[in-house]
């Protein structure tokens, strides 16, 4: 009963983390950049739904779309002041413009927010399922989480594969100068992509900040970092992927914590990342790189 | 290309060296230069904001009423980020501005870097809250809180004493130095006090979002009691996990749990009959914390944290040990700090996070302990 | 020709260094520089070694590294060690320090072969998260251990400080997270900027030897290098070894410049190895002498916004930002090509010419 419950903690951490990692991997797989500043994106989702619920007293679901809104149009600016005019330069130079803006978030709450962390009322309203005598108790978070991440990913698929915008970032990500030569407007493809990637950064928020509930400057950040592995460990650029590295990264988590080591616990979980890369140089369920001579 | 860049590089590197040089000029003499060094950006700033401004109340209700030995303070907060290397600069940066008097700093680590510095300028320091031993290690140094020791200590004696619970989980940050400090200490005491200690689970700063693992293990345990050697913002994620888990055992903290009821939103409900060591409660109803705590709440719109606490009163420890040392304005530094140091063992103050506080001159303070319980929203003295 | 070229290059470097070394000097000498300056001298010659040897894995040898704060970590702690076991036996402080130096390069170099030999066998963005993850677990694991030295010999325990089951006199030397305290302050400006020499040596004339062109071939063409019988691994793990060992240099220079030394995520967390490819990166990838000079800059700012307060860490992102905008964006590429000094003179000249 221990193992279940453990397990079930590790899912539901994990369904956190795959949710965050989506917003990742789609990034990362059509604009080849890793943005490190989407943790922060998560935390200013976070701060939105705060304001709306708590200040202004608005309705939860409101309160989402907002920051869904705010979130979105925060990563098109981002994206249209600090990335679009390092497209042409190496990878290098827009990895540390994304940090730089990680920074500027990061601080930008802070002054704003300030630092004492505030609790996070959550916008679910779904009672927790206890079995077995309360035993095992499933909360409501987890079950909206897991869901919300099996939409989103049908969703992703869906309008990769059956729309034209969709095929266009395809495209891009395939080959950005034959993308262009068939007639994909680039700049515009990885804008959207911000924007949906953004938009998703809103929700992961919500969901962190309902299933656990504090919230300061600093939220993102480590969440950010570890959804991070979690894409590379589900193969980055994969959808599908991002959602199994999420939630076997939880999971992975949660029992050597239970089972090992609770001190070691981030050294256990960073260590079979760097097995399984060893075995699977992308990922669990990466494309396979071809060599090109 | 490149040479441009480099070129444009190295004139911007010349304009900051020669805006950095000659920084030595005198003192003005007419104030005393109180600097304070803490983190206020960073995972760690929440501490020294409420340094910062627990002091600046201080300051500015000493300088309403005249100053000290009628000399007006002058009040300097620098940055560490909670980073030692930080904490050096910061408080170079300080003695460049002059400053005569050092309280700070916040955070231990970057507290025992500063030590050492404080030291070889023979410079008085006075930190609120550096609680790890060597903070304390030279005679110019001194503290408000207690030390990591005394206050795991004291919390296994407690719990023993008073037949609180004989099974005993623990959950702390192993990243931490004031957490793993008590952890340590708490369990080193816990076999003389016929304490069980069945589990002992930790944290780290990366890894804590999700406390169920450990609260599981505890409650697994079959713990009577989970001692929290950690700050507040970790506690209500524990407080609340453990409540959806259905896991209802004595939760039992040191002085980083005070702050828990002034979180906002927060369940106060969660926290019924958490027991607790604090020198300092916010819900006190004593004139001096009411003033305070409403000060505080005006200028900052926030309810202070024992950490402000603390520097209330570290300031005016200051004000007094400079009373008794007769301190003027224009003495430097080091004159002011061996003064000081004598006149600290000699004084006794009434402050917010303690009554008759002394010190000895090893830097520790003598203050009681005081256990409250939260009932109903509020803390009750035990 | 071209290798006079190189090596001219190669002295204007030194040069900048001894220029910096004397002016910093004749300034502390003649007390004109704030304590401020005098602080930050030794944490300077720290982060720009650190720039230094990181450039050798991301410039010279083209693979991103996120974790080099790991190795910095891995010298700190084992050059502190010696010199805390051996403070009373060794007097000597430039004695002491020069072996806990050589320590901390030698048993960085160990990790990093050790750290290698899986990391390289990978390529691009995957490299990069596993050596962010080594770095993790090194700063991890040196948080719970725990280290004591008693009249048996020295007690390792990876649990907490009681179960060393050390003798009276024991001494807890590495504490956990609590670090070690009390390293003696060894570190000087002038054994700082001497070990900052001995590394751009290291690097430059490595980039100039046989095996830096081999690993130079390998970087911009791995298929190629390969066809022509340049060992890969064999390259690629000394460049490797190299860079670690220099920046475990670095961490004995930074362990002995402050009295508290702890593995917090602020100082060897990743945070710190990407504040290190920040140097890198706004110096120029492959240019030494970009990284020494943006090391410098990058550590100094921050110290010079003191005066913004509250505004002082979004005044630097938004500056680093503007920095790498400035530096790499395409329209400012134009601009810079229109306004170089060396574009006007030329225009200057080809105008007379015509007149």
């Amino acid at each position: 009963m221990s193992f279940l419950n453990y397990f079930i903690n590790g899912l539901s951490l994990g369904s956190v983390y795959a949710i965050i990692a989506l917003g990742y991997t789609m990034v990362y797989g059509i604009a080849k950049m890793l943005n490190f500043a989407h943790g922060d994106v998560i935390m200013i989702g976070g701060f939105a739904v705060y304001v709306c619920t708590s200040s202004l007293g608005m309705h939860p679901l409101i309160a989402v779309l907002i920051s869904i809104v705010v979130c979105t149009v925060l990563g098109i600016t981002i994206e249209k002041v600090a990335y679009k005019p390092l497209r042409k330069a190496s990878p290098l130079a827009v990895l540390i413009t994304a940090i730089g803006v990680s920074y500027f978030l990061q601080n930008l709450a802070l002054i704003i927010f300030k630092s004492d962390t505030k609790l996070f009322t959550s916008v679910i309203s779904i009672p927790l399922i206890s079995l077995a005598d309360g035993k095992l108790v499933i909360t409501g978070e987890t079950i909206v989480t897991i869901i919300a991440c099996l939409i989103i990913m049908v969703i992703l698929t869906l309008f990769i594969k059956k729309t034209k915008a969709g095929q266009a970032m395809l495209a891009v990500s395939e080959d950005k100068e034959a993308a262009e030569l068939m007639g994909v407007n680039v700049n515009r493809t990885i804008s959207l992509t911000f924007a949906i990637g953004s938009g998703l950064a809103a929700i992961a928020g919500v969901l962190l900040c309902s299933a656990y509930p504090t919230l300061n400057p600093y939220t993102g950040s480590m969440p950010g970092i570890k959804a991070f592995v979690a894409a590379v460990f589900g193969g980055i650029g994969s959808i599908p992927g991002a959602l199994v590295g999420g939630l076997l990264l939880g999971i992975i988590e949660n029992l050597s914590k239970a089972y090992i080591s609770s001190q070691m616990a981030d050294a256990i979980v960073f260590s079979v990342l760097i097995i399984v890369l060893l075995v699977k140089p992308t990922g669990l369920m990466g494309k396979k790189m071809s060599e090109k001579v | 290309m490149k040479r441009f860049t480099s070129l444009m590089l190295a004139v911007v590197l010349g304009a900051t060296l020669l805006a950095g040089c000659g920084g030595n000029s005198a003192g003005s003499g007419d104030t005393l230069k109180i600097g304070g060094i803490g983190p206020v950006t960073g995972g760690a700033a929440v501490y020294g904001n409420a340094v910062k401004n627990g002091a600046q109340i201080a300051v500015d209700e000493i300088n309403a009423a005249g100053g000290i030995n009628g000399v007006k303070i002058e009040y300097k907060f620098e940055d560490d980020e909670h980073d030692a290397e930080k904490a050096v600069n910061a408080y170079n940066t300080l003695k460049d501005w002059n400053m005569q008097i050092l309280m700070g700093t916040v955070t231990s680590a970057p507290c025992v870097a500063v030590t050492e510095k404080t030291k070889e300028d023979n410079v008085f320091q006075l930190t609120p809250s550096g609680s790890s031993v060597p903070c304390t290690q030279y005679d110019n140094a001194f503290r408000i809180c207690f030390s990591d020791p005394n206050q795991g200590i004291a919390s296994a004696q407690y719990i023993g004493q008073n037949n609180v619970a004989s099974k005993v989980a623990v959950i702390y940050d192993s990243s931490d130095v004031y957490s793993s400090g008590i952890y340590e200490k708490f369990a080193a005491e816990a076999p003389n006090q016929g304490i069980e200690i069945v589990a002992a689970e930790a944290f780290t700063a990366d890894n804590k979002t999700d406390f169920t693992t450990q609260i599981q293990k505890a409650k697994d345990a079959g713990a009577e009691l989970v001692f929290l050697p950690i700050y507040y913002q970790e506690a209500t994620l524990i407080l609340s996990q453990a409540n959806t888990m259905g896991f209802a055992p004595i939760f039992f903290g040191c002085d980083g749990l005070d702050g828990i009821l002034g979180v906002e939103n927060f369940d106060t409900s969660l926290a019924e009959g958490v027991m607790l060591l604090t020198p300092f409660a916010a819900d006190a109803k004593d004139d001096l914390t009411a003033k305070f705590v409403k000060t505080y709440q005006e200028k900052y719109g926030e309810v202070p944290n024992q950490f402000a606490a603390d520097a209330y009163d570290a300031i005016y420890v200051i004000k007094a040990a400079a009373e008794k040392a007769g301190v003027k304005a224009d003495m430097d530094a080091s004159a002011i700090c061996e003064a000081m140091k004598t006149a600290m063992t000699q004084i006794s103050v009434d402050g917010l996070t303690g009554a008759g506080m002394t010190w000895t001159s090893d830097g520790e303070v003598n203050k009681a302990p005081k256990a409250v319980v939260i009932k109903d929203g509020v803390y009750v003295a035990l | 020709m071209k290798r006079l070229k190189i090596n001219r290059d190669y002295l204007i470097t030194y040069g900048i260094v001894i220029v910096f070394y004397v002016i910093m000097s004749i300034l502390k000498g003649t007390n004109n520089l704030s304590s401020l300056f005098k602080g930050l001298l030794v944490p300077l010659c720290v982060y720009m070694i650190m720039a230094v040897s990181l450039n050798l894995t991301v410039g010279i040898l083209g693979e991103l590294s996120l974790g080099h704060a790991g190795f910095m970590c891995v010298g700190a702690f084992s050059s502190a060690f010696f010199s805390m076991i051996m403070k009373d036996s060794i007097t000597n402080p430039i004695v002491r320090f020069i072996i806990a130096i050589i320590i901390s390069a030698v048993v960085a170099a160990i990790f990093g072969i050790l750290i290698g030999i899986p990391v390289l066998r990978l390529r691009g963005d995957y490299l990069a998260i596993v050596t962010l993850a080594f770095g993790e677990i090194i700063k991890n694991i040196i948080n719970i251990l725990y280290v004591g030295k008693d009249a048996d010999g020295i007690h390792v325990s990876f649990k907490d400080a009681a179960s060393l089951g050390m003798g009276e006199d024991g001494k807890i030397i590495i504490n956990g997270a609590q670090g070690i305290t009390g390293t003696p302050n060894d570190s000087t400006f002038t054994i700082g900027i001497i070990l900052l020499i001995i590394s751009l040596f290291i690097v430059l004339n490595f980039m100039s030897s046989r095996s830096g062109r081999a690993v130079m071939a390998i970087r911009d063409n791995r298929i190629a290098a390969e066809s022509i019988g340049i060992n890969i691994s064999k390259y690629k793990l000394m460049a490797f070894a190299i860079s670690a060992s220099l920046a475990g240099m670095a961490g004995a220079l930074y362990a002995h410049n402050l009295a508290t030394l702890n593995a917090l995520p602020k100082n060897f967390g990743y945070n710190m190895s990407i504040m290190i490819l920040v140097y890198v990166v706004l110096g120029g990838i492959g240019n030494i002498r970009g990284s020494v000079i943006a090391a410098a800059i990058l550590t100094v700012l921050p110290e010079l916004l003191r005066g913004l307060s509250d505004y002082r860490m979004l005044i630097y992102s938004i500056v680093l930002i503007g920095m790498m905008l400035f530096n790499s964006s395409s329209k400012a590429e134009q601009w810079k090509a229109k306004f170089s000094p060396a574009k006007l003179i030329k225009k200057h000249k080809t105008v007379k010419e015509a007149e």
